[in-house]
């Protein structure tokens, strides 16, 4: 009797601990999704340079509007992870506190490339004006989108750890999510450096 | 049994959400990376292109390890090393993908009749139609 409980004891203690498929599960997605925008990636390189007789990179590209942007998605990488910190010790509301932030500056970050886009189509240098600017919009719109998903998955967790606390699930939720955020500051470092920057030299 | 878990409790730890000295190291390292490129550009530093560009590339690739290493907590050791291996054929296939289409579309541009040659020799085998009709 008591040989039998210790077993299943163990077990359990074993499924808790490895049998998760969710972090590499989502770690795998991930790099398919890094894939997708290396495939973006290479279709910039090869159609960047064809303007069409349209503007290019040095008349529509600001260096410092784009460190603002990079510093915004820094800054909320860190305050994700400051907000993973929180949730290790198991702190409800200095989590929370810390989420919220991580999304005022990702509210930020779309908000400057909603901005951008809005002003280079108003002055007639939309996806339809040259190769060089619908892979730009398709690479960077494509950024914009993941950013916004983020920003909806981190507002639908606020509400579940606000209702049910850092529960098992609440925890794994925000433990993929902390990857996703990440990894698109990731992506972000590829796009000031190869979309932006180089092209301003 | 309690030998087990307590295993269990520091490979958690040690591989699960980082820790406040890795972070700040991580966010310091980044800044850093982050600051050289956009000053050279903004300061319009004297450079040869070639030499800005690989600066610009170079640090952004050594950004994006730092953010793996640091943000992400990538380990050969995570999930007995799946992470890792999965890591590195996605980076397998960039490679391919990136190099592949430059490769390609550099090649067949080096090896298309440009426009204005074409124009040309349309323009010469109309006189020749016409000299003959």
């Amino acid at each position: 009797m008591s040989h039998s409980q210790t077993a299943s004891v163990r077990v359990a203690d074993h499924e808790v601990h490895h049998a998760s498929p969710t972090p590499i599960g989502f770690w795998i997605y991930l790099m398919s999704d890094c894939i997708i925008f290396g495939a973006l990636f290479a279709t910039y390189a090869v159609l960047g340079g064809g303007f069409a007789g349209g503007p290019g990179p040095k008349d529509l590209f600001e260096p410092g509007f784009v460190a603002i942007e990079t510093a915004l998605l820094l800054f909320s990488s860190i305050t994700f992870g400051l907000a993973m910190l929180q949730a290790d010790k198991g702190k409800r509301d200095g989590t929370m506190m810390w989420l919220v932030i991580t999304g005022l500056l990702g509210a930020g970050f779309i908000a400057m490339e909603l901005y951008e886009f809005r002003h280079l189509i108003h002055i007639g240098a939309g996806p339809d004006r040259s190769a060089f600017l619908s892979s730009f919009f398709a690479l960077v719109g494509t950024h914009g989108l993941h950013v916004t998903g983020g920003i909806i998955w981190l507002v639908t967790l606020l509400t579940q750890i606000k209702a049910h606390g850092l529960t098992t699930a609440n925890m794994r939720r925000l433990g993929t999510l902390s990857m996703f955020w990440h990894f698109l500051d990731l992506i972000w470092i590829g796009v000031f450096s190869f979309v932006y920057l180089v092209r301003l030299i | 049994m309690s030998a087990d878990t307590h295993t269990h409790h520091d490979d958690h730890a040690s591989h699960g959400h980082g820790t406040m000295g890795q972070l700040m190291i991580g966010f310091a390292l980044a800044a850093i990376l982050t600051i050289i490129p956009f000053y050279l550009v903004m300061a319009e530093v004297e450079m040869s292109r070639t030499a800005l560009v690989g600066i610009i590339m170079g640090l952004g690739a050594v950004q994006i390890i730092v953010h793996l290493v640091f943000f992400l907590h990538l380990s050969t050791k995570s999930e007995e090393g799946s992470t890792f291996m999965s890591t590195m054929l996605a980076v397998i296939i960039l490679v391919i993908v990136l190099a592949g289409s430059l490769w390609v579309m550099h090649n067949m541009n080096e090896n298309m009749m440009p426009e204005h040659e074409m124009d040309q020799m349309i323009e010469e085998m109309q006189s020749l139609q016409s000299q003959q009709g």
